[in-house]
């Protein structure tokens, strides 16, 4: 882990208690609730609120410790606010000229041509703040964090201030920005929708601590205390697309643990793609069947057993163990299902018990 | 001819001290401003109200104060001519530091209320873009406090200009000293030279007019309600 972040704030009405270790790769998430403490938390990690007792380090060089303090400005961070920030009195292009006059001479990984590419705002350049819409000034905002040539990428609820419209015209830009450029980003959400399109790694916060930390499906999987994303428990899983079914309109998705069937919708071969399972739509059976009409049917073995809200259901947790993967790795795919208790009763579900899980339903996401 | 040479000469003092004045007010003001701005210290409130004082006390208050304050038994008067800098009272010199006094708040106020506008946002974006401090002043404050400090010269310079009981109190009338135009007026109306006293007190609505109107118009919601909090 290459970030290793312990503060304790106290204010009157709110404390924060974090201790924490994320990894400097791919995009981790700092995932609750309005007061939860996740924007502090992110604010302490830029240096723009000072923990009384603090200690932070990335990737080995300590950014506070007690007695020392880097300021904001020698950190090697961008940060992309909440709410616009432009700097109201410059242009788009001359917000993207600050950072860029500003940034370290040597190690410039990212063009200001790729930048403004990576976020198609190169007809916005020569306007001013106030002439741009919400989503246009947030994407000025990111290039601009983008070209001060970050080595890690904080990011405080980006798209929370913008209507559902502004939300899904940013959010390909973020993916892409996530696959493309090779930087860690702290995003700080309460959005289930962004946790499920963009986290690898998973930090779930509460009244200023931390409930639950570990990669995406690790921390989704968890039935001690399932993290939904929306009303439902279940897991996101990421594969490529290996296969296109041109005669049934249907595409393959290789992910970790085993092949997921699902409808075609317009997926590049070899592409990307990230797919929601909930556990309602997991079902168990002791045997495989062929004469069912449901095409996903995984082998997997019980990890995990636990009551749900209604007394009369359980969560069953499932590592997916597809002959394909073979041995264990370590880095697994797990399923959550939700069955009834009499049916774990009958098909004698216990840890270690070898079942078919059968998906009814998978989501792009 | 309108004016005589000594109402000139007035003019040309009155004109000098207020530049110097304005000049000197934005360098102490601008500090001032940005610490009551930002500050949560308890000396806030009392820093506050003692950079206000000039605006409700009588001239002739402040006057008697300074005079005292820089007389030769006065705590700056002593320091003064121990460094060999002769005296301030009745001088040009002394003028400009009970001018300084007189105007601050008009020239602190503007900046800290432009300062306090444009919130914390600005300066922790410019930090989180590698800005350090100064960079911070001279590339978001400056720039986005524009029409504060705007307001602050021009209301320092105008209040500088308009000064009458300081003046008298602590540089007397001394012609090309300390003899300022409102003075100079004052002087005129005792001798019963109504003539002389039009031709400079009009001089002075009309400076003044325009002056507030070229405020008023570069920047609409400036001016005293402002400044004064």
């Amino acid at each position: 882990m290459s970030i290793n972040a312990r503060f304790h704030l106290q204010y009157p009405d709110f404390s924060l208690q974090a201790d924490l270790q994320l990894p400097a790769t791919g995009v981790s998430v700092l995932f609750g609730h309005s007061g939860s403490g996740k924007t502090t938390l992110l604010r302490c990690i830029a240096g723009l609120q000072r923990a009384q007792e603090g200690e932070l380090s990335f990737r080995g060089e300590v950014w506070q410790s007690a007695g020392h303090f880097l300021p904001t400005h020698k950190r090697p961070i961008g940060y992309v606010f909440q709410e616009a920030s432009l700097l109201s009195h410059l242009t788009a292009q001359g917000n993207l000229d600050y950072a860029i006059k500003r940034a370290p001479v040597v190690d410039q990984p990212i063009q200001l041509q790729q930048a403004i590419e990576l976020l198609g705002i190169g007809h916005l350049l020569k306007r001013r703040p106030e002439q741009l819409s919400g989503g246009e000034r947030q994407r000025v905002a990111i290039a601009r964090a983008l070209l001060i040539q970050p080595q890690l990428l904080l990011m405080d609820e980006p798209l929370a201030a913008l209507d559902t419209a502004r939300k899904l015209e940013i959010l390909p830009y973020l993916e892409k920005l996530k696959r493309e450029l090779k930087l860690p980003i702290l995003y700080v959400t309460h959005s289930p929708d962004e946790v499920a399109k963009l986290a690898d790694y998973l930090v779930a916060m509460e009244n200023g601590r931390v409930l639950a930390a570990g990669t995406l499906s690790d921390t989704l999987a968890r039935l001690d205390f399932p993290i939904k994303l929306g009303e439902e428990a279940g897991v996101v899983l990421e594969g490529v697309v290996t296969e296109l079914d041109a005669q049934w309109q249907l595409v393959k998705v290789q992910c970790l643990g085993g092949p997921v069937w699902l409808r075609d919708s317009g997926n590049d071969l070899h592409s990307l793609v990230r797919v929601r399972i909930l556990a309602r739509d997991v079902s168990l059976s002791a045997s495989l069947h062929n004469d069912t009409s449901i095409i996903n049917v995984l082998p997997a073995e019980v990890t995990d057993i636990s009551v749900d809200e209604h007394e009369g259901l359980a969560l069953v947790k499932l590592k997916i163990t597809s002959s394909s993967t073979g041995t264990d790795t370590g880095s697994s795919s797990f399923l959550i299902s939700r069955v009834t208790r009499r049916s774990a009763h009958l098909l004698g579900l216990e840890i270690g018990k070898r079942v078919w899980a059968q998906i009814k339903s998978v989501a792009v996401i | 001819m309108l004016f005589s040479d000594a109402d000139i000469t007035a003019i040309w003092l009155t004109t000098k001290l207020a530049f110097v004045v304005t000049l000197l007010l934005l360098v102490i003001g601008t500090p001032i401003a940005w610490w009551l701005a930002n500050s949560n210290s308890r000396w806030k409130s009392p820093v506050n109200a003692l950079v206000a004082l000039p605006i409700v006390l009588p001239p002739s208050v402040l006057g008697f104060y300074l005079l005292i304050f820089m007389g030769p038994k006065g705590p700056l008067g002593e320091l003064i001519s121990t460094l060999g800098l002769g005296t301030l009272p009745f001088t040009f010199s002394g003028l400009v530091v009970a001018s300084v006094i007189y105007s601050l708040p008009f020239v602190v106020q503007p900046i800290q209320n432009a300062i306090e506008a444009l919130g914390k946002r600005p300066f922790e974006v410019a930090a989180t873009l590698r800005a350090g401090p100064w960079d911070r002043f001279w590339t978001v404050l400056l720039p986005q406090a524009r029409p504060g400090f705007l307001t602050a010269a021009v209301l320092g310079f105008a209040h500088t200009v308009g000064e009458f009981g300081v003046v008298l109190m602590i540089g007397g009338n001394i012609p090309g000293e300390t003899q300022v135009v409102s003075v100079r007026i004052y002087d005129h109306v005792e001798a019963l030279d109504y003539g002389s006293a039009h031709a400079l007190a009009f001089t002075m609505v009309a400076f003044s007019f325009v002056v507030l109107l070229a405020l008023y118009t570069l920047n609409p919601r400036a001016g005293f309600t402002t400044a004064i909090k």
